[in-house]
């Protein structure tokens, strides 16, 4: 469960977060959505506590996070662009986050193996490509079992094989109850791996419902084409 | 923490910088001492070197070694690891290394050359110099997000204390010399890092030729002991007053 209420959030002159509110119940996944520049990286930093929000609060879990450390324990992130240590190997990544978290718990390794990183342990983080630094930070994102994953642009980078293996495991984690933040602007994928849609354009929430009732309400069949027909009507509900 | 800074430390131990940091200095302290016959004298010349390249590669070190770990930070960020534990970690890290490096490169030839007291404060002030420049290279990188400001800002710190400030310390003693400027000196003299360690040194040195004007005072005012005591708590305090800062900015700053 995650609350966020009239989360403000400037830099410098653009406000990138204006009175955003929005809450994320536990066994439902959500596509965020929105033109670049409307603030989903930004909302999905401040639920990790990375960017600092000027105004509002954030409760995960029901607590609220400022200045908390430990509710991170709940949350799998991967992140857009996944940057690391250039010289470390991807192992050493691996050990060092699974060092780092130092949970008694089993990791879960399935990712490290489906997406055949065992073979490229040895390989240096710099000499990565942008797909296979992907695949590193899905793996790190599941490895510990997390309660709330949030995935900002899962697949865009990665290869066919790797993009389906990976969306085989959102779907499987999906159905044992996990909540699910999902950006994307591939509305396929959103089509296939969410059940609830927040679009926001500049910092606000601008819409908010389920994937069914969006493509009634567009009268379309396919996710892009129902979002594509609501921006056209100005997301205006159809007068009763 | 000692985990964090254990990770961290690895990451820094790849550069081999640090290497030849310390092979420079050990060149520099080496050559020194068989340039010259003195021990005392050649204790002298290495710390002006030292007053003046420990800071120097300490700061700029720090500075580019924090950007370049951005990605570092923002990966540990993202786990359920404190901000303050990333920051001392980061800190304790650096410092550690810089350290290392200067007693290889400097403690350990001067204690074999010239095992005296002087060289022990030779050495304890350059530690306390480099961790004060690592604490000012921290307040540089937190302030802004351009590396190449940062390293401007950086060097910017270096140029004051290193020369900047001692001309217009001595411009000041010039311009009031009809005045009693002692306590004023004295006062002045605390706010330079660099001025404080030299001090320290020429202390124990004994060598009142060398000591000028704020040494000589330094030395009938406070006594050898309760001089270096007053001086070497001025630096612990420029060590701990930038940490705080750059600590309070860290714990603030969007990553």
């Amino acid at each position: 469960m995650i609350e966020i209420r009239d989360v403000c959030k400037r830099f410098g002159n653009l406000e990138v977060l204006r009175m955003i509110s929005a809450s994320f119940t536990d066994g439902n996944s959500y596509a965020i959505v929105g033109p670049n520049g409307s603030g989903k990286t930004t909302l999905i930093k401040s639920i990790l506590g990375m960017v600092l929000p000027d105004k509002g609060s954030i409760e995960v879990s029901g607590q609220v996070i400022k200045g908390q450390w430990a509710y991170r324990e709940q949350i799998g992130y991967m992140p857009q662009i996944g940057r690391y240590p250039d010289n470390m190997r991807i192992g050493h990544v691996l050990d060092m986050i699974r060092d780092l978290r130092h949970t008694r718990s089993e990791t879960d390794e399935e990712l490290v193996a489906d997406l055949g990183l065992k073979a490229l342990f040895d390989k240096r983080m710099h000499t990565l490509s942008g797909g296979t630094r992907q695949k590193v930070s899905a793996a790190i994102a599941f490895l510990f079992d997390p309660k709330i994953m949030i995935l900002d642009e899962p697949t865009a980078g990665l290869d066919p094989l790797a993009a389906e293996v990976l969306k085989a495991k959102i779907l499987k984690e999906k159905s044992r109850g996990k909540i699910f933040l999902i950006t994307s602007h591939m509305m396929s994928d959103l089509d296939e791996l969410t059940s609830e849609i927040v679009y926001l354009q500049e910092g606000a929430v601008r819409y908010a419902a389920s994937i069914p009732a969006i493509k009634v309400e567009a009268g379309r069949e396919k996710l892009g084409q129902a979002i594509a027909e609501m921006m056209r009507r100005d997301f205006k509900r159809p007068s009763p | 923490m000692i985990r964090i800074t254990k990770h961290v430390l690895y990451d820094i131990l790849r550069n081999r910088f640090v290497i030849l940091y310390a092979l420079f200095l050990m060149v520099i302290t080496l050559s020194l001492f068989s340039l010259d016959s003195d021990p005392g004298k050649a204790v002298l010349s290495l710390m002006n070197i030292i007053l003046m390249v420990v800071p120097l590669v300490s700061i700029i070190f720090t500075t580019i070694y924090f950007f370049n770990s951005y990605e570092f930070i923002e990966l540990l960020l993202s786990q359920p690891i404190d901000r303050k534990v990333i920051f001392f970690s980061e800190y304790i890290a650096a410092s550690f290394t810089l350290s290392v490096a200067y007693l290889l490169g400097v403690g350990v030839p001067i204690f074999m050359l010239s095992p005296d007291w002087g060289s022990l404060y030779l050495v304890f002030a350059g530690l306390l110099l480099t961790w004060v420049f690592v604490s000012l290279a921290f307040a540089a990188s937190v302030s802004t997000r351009d590396k190449a400001r940062g390293i401007g800002i950086a060097l910017l710190f270096w140029f004051y204390f290193g020369l900047i400030y001692d001309g217009f310390m001595l411009y000041i003693i010039y311009s009031f010399s009809d005045y009693p400027m002692e306590k004023v000196t004295l006062a002045l003299v605390s706010f330079n890092p660099v001025d404080l360690a030299r001090i320290v040194i020429l202390l124990k040195l004994d060598i009142s030729a060398l000591m000028g004007y704020t040494g000589a005072f330094y030395k009938s005012f406070f006594g050898t002991s309760l001089g270096t005591v007053f001086s070497a708590s001025m630096l612990v305090l420029w060590i701990v007053l930038p940490l705080i800062y750059s600590l309070r900015k860290f714990l603030s700053k969007d990553i």
